[in-house]
């Protein structure tokens, strides 16, 4: 049984009971729980097909579950009166391809939703892309396309994007995946900080060493199930189930 | 040869009836003048209904873009300025050929546009939805900028059809261009008119030609 009604006053931020999700005939979330408290670091691992993806993008709605429940901050996001647009403003997201918008610049990739969804005046929105630009380290950029940054750094602007909004939660969706070797470090220490600043973030990630140092709880998924989970230090020091040992020693290898 | 300079570019024929050509300049100017802005709001409203999820709406509108985009132009003209009036619509010449090439267009132009959408890569859109962005402020900000960019030349190189397709209406006697020089070529029994037609509309159309290319080059 999933439970369908939210409590009161959850100590969860981010409480995803019983997700199921099919496409087609194949069924990728087979009922997974993902329990996230205020100002934690979850790290999601498991083999590509695992479902970790599926689940991050069921937690905003960019894909609709089958069945279960999603409550975030005490708001029934399956409901059919939630207001998802509202709901997303909440709920940061970065994908492991940037998809920053081509056509405008960095400062206009960042404002634009302040702009057009929290309804701030330019000014005040351009003053909010400055912030978050120097947050991740790219105080010169604003005027700069897409195009004509790295990897990385787009990578960066992307987290800027999302955090412009003041998200209750970031979601990451393999965000060094598509980021030559070199350029990981840049994405994973500006993570390190906003980690270091309370943010609460889940990662579906395959950065181990990451996972180790920074994950406040690591989850392993495997064919739409949640095999096992605990803090870090469990998990890769001790891991209980077969399928986690076959795992990390062949990520290791 | 000095027939066919005679026949074709009579000079002494043409400073004769450009004034009256400019008329016909004129209606042309004014036909285009409606014809291309409406084609392309409304190709995109046309894009809407063929990429609708809702399949009570996309299928309706397919079957009546491809339909309308294999009729021939002409005919449709035809139809709409003789056949209205039997189902007691009387409509000024100038008005059925708005109303057919409309339709012409507007399924030329919405092609165009789906193809450009479909260019725009899903991130995007789930990207703009993420941060909380409507469906029609993620087509008006995110995709559709894209797209345009993306089929620019194909807008553009539609839009010079469509002003060529403008001489169709000569058929039903709307005074454009073409319809003023081929009343001038019956006048002066001389060819030339035609060929300063041709004239007007290679000065009008070659710079829009000459953009594509390079528009195509930067691509």
């Amino acid at each position: 049984m999933s439970s369908t009604a939210a409590a009161p006053v959850s100590r969860y931020l981010l409480e995803a009971r019983g997700v199921r999700k099919s496409f087609g005939p194949t069924e990728v979330l087979k009922g997974v729980d993902l329990l996230v408290e205020p100002g934690k670091l979850v790290f999601l691992i498991g083999p590509s097909g695992s479902g970790k993806s599926t689940l991050l993008r069921c937690c905003n709605r960019l894909e609709e579950p089958d069945s279960g429940s999603i409550i975030m901050d005490d708001v029934d996001l399956l409901s059919p009166r939630a207001d998802i647009n509202a709901a997303r403003r909440q709920i940061g997201m970065v994908f492991q391809s940037f998809n920053l918008y081509p056509h405008l610049t960095v400062q206009k990739n960042i404002t634009l939703a302040l702009r057009k969804v929290v309804g701030m005046s330019t000014a005040d929105a351009n003053a909010r892309a400055a912030e978050m630009l120097a947050l991740v380290g790219l105080p010169d950029k604003a005027a700069s396309y897409p195009a004509q940054l790295s990897g990385g750094q787009q990578q960066r602007i992307g987290i800027a994007r999302s955090l412009a909004l003041n998200p209750k939660i970031i979601l990451m969706d393999e965000p060094t995946s598509a980021l030559d070797p070199e350029l990981v470090g840049s994405v994973l220490a500006v993570v390190k900080d906003l980690r270091d600043r309370g943010i609460t973030m889940v990662i579906a990630s395959h950065e181990m060493n990451f996972a180790r140092e920074a994950a406040d709880k690591v989850v392993f998924l495997d064919g739409g199930l949640v095999i096992e989970e605990g803090c870090a230090e469990d998990i890769f020091l001790r891991p209980q189930e077969d399928r986690t040992r076959r795992f990390l020693a062949q990520i290791r290898h | 040869m000095e027939q066919f300079t005679q026949e074709f570019f009579n000079l002494d024929v043409m400073a004769k009836v450009a004034p009256f050509l400019l008329q016909g300049l004129l209606q042309t100017l004014l036909l285009c003048s409606f014809l291309i802005p409406i084609g392309l709001v409304s190709g995109i409203l046309v894009m809407l209904l063929t990429t609708s999820p809702y399949r009570l709406l996309r299928w309706p509108a397919i079957v009546a873009v491809d339909f309308f985009r294999a009729f021939p132009p002409l005919v449709l003209l035809v139809f709409v300025y003789a056949g209205l009036p039997f189902i007691g619509l009387r409509v000024p010449a100038l008005v059925a050929v708005a109303v057919a090439f409309l339709i012409n267009s507007a399924s030329y132009y919405g092609e165009i546009y789906r193809a450009g959408m479909v260019s725009v890569p899903k991130g995007q859109r789930e990207a703009a939805r993420s941060t909380g962005l409507s469906a029609t402020q993620t087509l008006l900000y995110v995709t559709l900028p894209q797209a345009i960019r993306n089929v620019l030349p194909d807008l553009l190189s539609n839009t010079v059809e469509l002003v060529k397709l403008t001489t169709l209406a000569s058929v039903i006697s709307v005074p454009e261009l073409l319809h003023s020089a081929n009343l001038a070529r019956s006048l002066t029994y001389n060819s030339s008119p035609l060929i300063l037609a041709a004239i007007i509309y290679l000065l009008l159309l070659l710079p829009v030609v000459r953009l594509i290319a390079r528009l195509e080059h930067r691509l």
